[in-house]
């Protein structure tokens, strides 16, 4: 079986100039990067701040080009002037939901967008498949005439899981989704993300650095330092032994947090 | 005797729909020495207390209390200079936001300098007082776990990173050796292994400094390898008070249990990608509070009687406010 989606050998370097004058220094260099995931699968991306993370969620989504190597949909390379197949099949989540969506236009209208550019819907149809992935996601068909500010927290988080969803993507990249939320108001979400997956069969690269949830969610694990990935493998396998001095380091780290407390 | 005892704190504020009571009877003691927790999710009133007790409340919204006692002496009844006094001298508060609550106009230096009281510069000439701040300040940066205290000094908030701030913030609310810390959700947005140096760092602070410390925040597994006791808020209303092993052992309302039950790190036996037990709906807007207690309308177990506010009970030294608490047969 092909995987959804491979990636082999991508490399990105930003190089940033200092002055005019000198030459082109100072390289952020995230790379060799190679997985593969499956249909109904979540890989989740671990590492510190700044090492590399969002990054790779960029490159997968297409808001950066990578220098070399290549991503490839069901065995079928992604060529970077088609936008059409990207946006098709990967769709993202962002961070701060809220931030992510505009405030001056209705869910409906935001929702409506990725349809009318994306697809060839008439305008009947297109309402139609706003209403559907609006209860999709736990949300009423009249919610797509509510602005952001009318929404709460977890509502808007869902109606950004909604605008990913619309297009029927097989993979969806989640940028650290469930940060900006409340407990009581995350479990929901990772529940439904859950209950999503089982049923549309969708695969999820989720970045996050609350271990925890990490743990439950997912079933492979990348661990990414300084761009680099450091082990992956199966969840079970890196959080019970880790083999690498990094993951090491932050496995134990969690582990203190959950352990030095008998109860 | 409590170095902090609050009771039954109201606040009110007014909205379009009259006046609301943002805080309803908080109740919170802290002892000497002691790390509480408060825990709440957004919007819970957690900040609120926070100003509350260091007076920083907006002019038109009225606060009441039966008791709001520091060492014995009721805050309410000071007069502004007396209490500001207070504040400065043996309260300390670690904000929410270390980069957005610094000055961005000075350096991490002079805002350092300009927090140590004068009372531990001593006497002497001018270029004494300021080589002994200078030192202190140096000694500050090191004790919270600063190494390149020169680079850190000369530097705006926005040259440094994050973490880094909020050790700095730490050091800053430490200059003038306050015997309660308040640290309003220090950990946010950190990643595991900063977040432990800045718990190592607090704990080690209570025992060696006698520091009382009132942690503020929603991440449990923080909470649970810092405080010892731990007060739950919901709505602006105390859920449950006691002791953190009672309470993670066997909590009795069910907001508190629904709140442990969403870290899943918490629970060892829980099979990966099963689903979470979550409550329905989110948390109600000050708009729009519901009746008697704020979590009725998503309380698993809510009855006739909830839309009366339930009367604190306790079990030895375990508060909870609850009609049907979790030990009682529904």
């Amino acid at each position: 079986m092909t995987p959804v989606l491979a990636v082999k050998q991508l490399y990105y370097k930003r190089k940033t100039v200092r002055g005019w004058r000198q030459a082109e220094v100072d390289q952020f260099v995230v790379g060799p990067i190679n997985f593969e995931i499956n249909a109904g699968e979540t890989l989740a991306v671990i590492g510190d701040n700044g090492s590399g993370k969002s990054t790779i969620a960029n490159l997968l989504v297409g808001v950066e080009n990578p220098t070399s190597g290549s991503i490839l949909l069901n065995g079928q390379k992604l060529q970077y002037n088609n936008m059409k197949q990207r946006s098709l099949n990967i769709r993202m989540i962002f961070q701060h939901a809220r931030e992510s969506l505009n405030p001056a236009v209705t869910v409906g209208n935001i929702l409506e967008e990725p349809l009318k550019l994306n697809t060839d819907l008439t305008p009947h149809e297109r309402l139609g498949r706003i209403r559907e992935t609006l209860q999709q996601v736990g949300l009423l068909p009249d919610h797509a005439h509510f602005y952001r500010h009318m929404l709460s927290d977890g509502q808007s988080q869902r109606v950004a899981l909604a605008r990913a969803l619309i297009l029927n993507p097989q993979v969806i990249v989640a940028d650290e989704p469930f940060a900006a939320l409340d407990p009581s108001v995350r479990s929901q979400m990772v529940n439904l993300l859950m209950q999503l997956q089982k049923k549309l069969g969708l695969s999820y690269i989720f970045i996050s650095h609350n271990l925890g949830i990490v743990r439950h969610i997912s079933d492979r694990v990348l661990v990414i330092n300084n761009g680099k990935i450091v082990e992956s493998g199966k969840t079970e396998t890196i959080y019970s032994s880790p083999r690498t001095e990094y993951s090491k380091r932050l496995i134990s780290a969690f582990n203190t947090l959950i352990d030095n407390r008998v109860f | 005797m409590a170095l902090l005892d609050i009771k039954n704190l109201t606040l009110e504020i007014e909205t379009t729909h009259g006046w609301v009571k943002a805080l309803d009877k908080i109740s919170l003691t802290i002892a000497p020495k002691e790390i509480r927790a408060l825990v709440g999710e957004s919007g819970s009133g957690k900040s609120l207390i926070v100003k509350a007790i260091v007076g920083a409340i907006n002019e038109g919204w009225r606060l009441t209390a039966d008791r709001l006692n520091w060492n014995g002496k009721d805050l309410l009844m000071l007069t502004s200079e007396e209490r500001r006094l207070i504040t400065r001298e043996d309260i300390a508060v670690i904000f929410q936001n270390p980069t957005n609550s610094l000055d961005p106009t000075a350096t991490l230096g002079e805002q350092l300098e300009e927090a140590i009281p004068d009372r531990l510069v001593g006497k002497g000439w001018f270029w004494e007082r300021k080589q002994r701040r200078n030192e202190i300040v140096a000694s500050q940066l090191h004790k919270v776990g600063i190494k390149e205290h020169d680079a850190c000094v000369s530097s705006y908030p926005h040259q440094i990173p994050d973490d880094v701030c909020q050790k700095f913030m730490i050091a800053m609310a430490l200059a003038s050796e306050p015997k309660l810390l308040i640290a309003d959700d220090p950990t946010k947005g950190m990643e595991t292994t900063t977040k432990i140096q800045i718990l190592n760092l607090l704990s080690r602070l209570n025992e060696t400094k006698d520091l009382g410390i009132l942690f503020v925040s929603h991440d449990l597994l923080a909470i649970a390898s810092l405080a010892e006791t731990m007060t739950v808020l919901y709505c602006g209303q105390t859920v449950e008070s006691g002791k953190l092993m009672q309470l993670r052992r066997k909590p009795l309302h069910p907001y508190t249990k629904a709140l442990l039950d969403s870290a899943p790190s918490f629970r060892k036996d829980l099979a990966p990608k099963t689903a979470l037990n979550a409550l329905e709906g989110t948390i109600p807007t000050l708009q729009n509070l519901p009746a008697g207690c704020r979590l009725g309308p998503r309380c698993p177990r809510a009855q006739k009687e909830c839309v009366k506010m339930p009367e604190v009970r306790y079990i030895q030294n375990h508060y909870y406010n609850c009609h049907f608490p979790l030990h009682r047969y529904k």
